[in-house]
């Protein structure tokens, strides 16, 4: 187990009253398992990943994290256009107080098996959307993480690039071991990414609907071609009344 | 459009002098540009020039420096503590509107009439935008980077230094700009009111004797010392933010 909510509830304070944003959330993410939570434009995924990733502490509930390290991509890729790509890439090391030469040096053989190698010092301006978006990954990957937080991390890509990107960062993910949870809005992309989707209602965020996919060779490719992947995506789209 | 520049310059020059020459201006009030240039050739002459440009350069530049380094570490300080935000914003925001010139008399009481009272009338004036530009410019980091370096767990001497700083770098630059003609704004004001030496001081006894050439003349040369010293924030901006900006 890498990852557990069991009845996890939250609620934020705002000067115009309380709100509740979670509500008696229970979900699983096994070691190795890519899930998807998937819900309602501001449902509360956000606090479900800020919860996960212990930013913030849940007002009711648990909130299981077994060991090991968490990062998080987000909704943009939030590089640092006064740093080189590299720079950009040895970020967390730095934070982390991990900034080591063996550390440096494997998050920059990362990069360089991800095709970054002629980029390293270039600034993140001078990279497409869809490359700085791996300059990202690769970033939250240089601490070694054995978790990824993922906040909709394809959504401010236009749909063409999203879907070379995904297959891209779905590829990364896999052949690197990691474990990951996605929350998106787009049904198709968390069917075709994960080993799990679950449905969230709208705010409060609870779990309607948890599903295995088990169709095509793994790759979002073979899922998108899939005939099951019409089926899940209806029953998705009645589980979140669309 | 320099050469636009340029011949309007000239050619409002040239009017200038032709008026005063043909007796349209009184030249006693208006004074003339040539009357100007031999004014500060005779300065030169003198060597009182180079003593009193330098005198008030001394002032600004100094007044400048201790302006910016107070106003960049009270906005630090003001960021790294949100409630001393809160409670020291509004103090900042009505000092801000205070005349500063008001405070004059009780400068000069505290600090004597020496430079230090113009020193601290020119730190007086620019601190306070110095502080309410970097903090803005603090707080209008964006989001996102924030919660990036807090997913990372950077504690806030990380986020300052890794994030805040080298992203409010613009905001920096502007505060330099704003803050340089302030500086001036004070020195001139200070030496105004109290000072036996400087630019400002050529103005006001230039003024007091009737010696409207003097005026002229020390305005002319703090118009293009202001320019010049404004010339080099913005040289200085373009080196160091540069094309490394979104």
């Amino acid at each position: 187990m890498s990852l557990a909510f069991e009845g996890v509830s939250y609620t934020y304070h705002t000067p115009a009253g309380e709100t509740e944003a979670v509500r008696g959330l229970t979900f699983e993410v096994r070691d190795g398992q890519f899930v998807s939570l998937i819900g309602p434009s501001g449902c509360g995924k956000s606090t479900i990943l800020s919860l996960a990733a212990g930013l913030i502490p849940p007002s009711q509930g648990k909130v299981k994290r077994g060991g090991g390290h968490f990062g998080y991509m987000l909704q943009t890729d939030a590089l640092f256009p006064w740093r080189t790509v590299e720079q950009n890439i040895f970020l967390p090391l730095e934070i982390k107080r991990r900034n080591t030469r063996g550390m440096r040096e494997n998050a920059l053989a990362l990069a360089e098996k991800y095709g970054l190698k002629d980029f390293l010092k270039k600034t993140p301006q001078q990279l497409s959307g869809g490359m700085r978006q791996r300059v990202a990954l690769i970033r939250t990957l240089a601490a070694q993480p054995d978790t990824l937080l993922l906040d909709e991390p394809f959504s401010a890509l236009d749909y063409q690039t999203r879907l070379a990107v995904c297959d891209d960062v779905h590829a990364i993910i896999k052949s690197e071991r990691k474990t990951a949870l996605l929350v998106t809005h787009d049904i198709s992309e968390a069917i075709a990414l994960s080993d799990r989707v679950i449905a969230l209602s709208a705010r409060p965020a609870a779990v309607v609907g948890e599903h295995d996919v088990t169709f095509g060779d793994g790759s979002p490719k073979s899922r998108r071609a899939s005939g099951e992947f019409a089926a899940m995506f209806e029953t998705l789209r009645g589980e979140l009344g669309i | 459009m320099h050469a636009v520049r340029a011949a309007i310059l000239i050619a409002l020059a040239g009017l200038w002098e032709l008026f005063a020459r043909t007796g349209v201006f009184d030249p006693f009030i208006t004074s003339s540009p040539s009357r100007v240039a031999a004014t500060i050739a005779d300065l030169a002459a003198a060597g009182t020039l180079f003593y009193h440009i330098g005198v008030t350069l001394m002032e600004t530049v100094l007044g400048f420096a201790i302006a910016v380094a107070a106003g960049y570490l009270i906005a630090v300080l003001l960021w790294l503590n949100e409630s001393a935000r809160s409670v020291f914003e509004p103090y900042i925001v009505v000092l801000n509107a205070l005349p500063k010139i008001a405070l004059g008399p009780l400068i000069i009481i505290w600090m004597g009439t020496g430079y230090t009272a113009i020193v601290f009338m020119t730190v007086l004036i620019s601190v306070i935008v110095c502080i309410m530009n970097m903090l803005a410019g603090f707080v209008a980091v964006d989001k996102t980077k924030l919660l990036l370096m807090r997913s990372m767990g950077a504690g806030k001497a990380a986020i300052l230094s890794k994030l805040v700083i080298p992203a409010s770098l613009p905001a920096f630059m502007n505060t330099l700009k704003v803050a340089v003609g302030l500086a001036w704004i004070g020195s001139i004001m200070g030496e105004y009111i109290v000072s036996r030496a400087g630019l400002g001081y050529l103005i006001v006894y230039g003024g007091q004797v009737f010696r409207l050439d003097l005026v002229m003349a020390a305005t002319f040369i703090l118009l293009v010392l202001a320019g010049g010293m404004y010339a080099l924030v913005a040289l200085t901006e373009r080196l160091v933010v540069g094309k490394n900006r979104q």
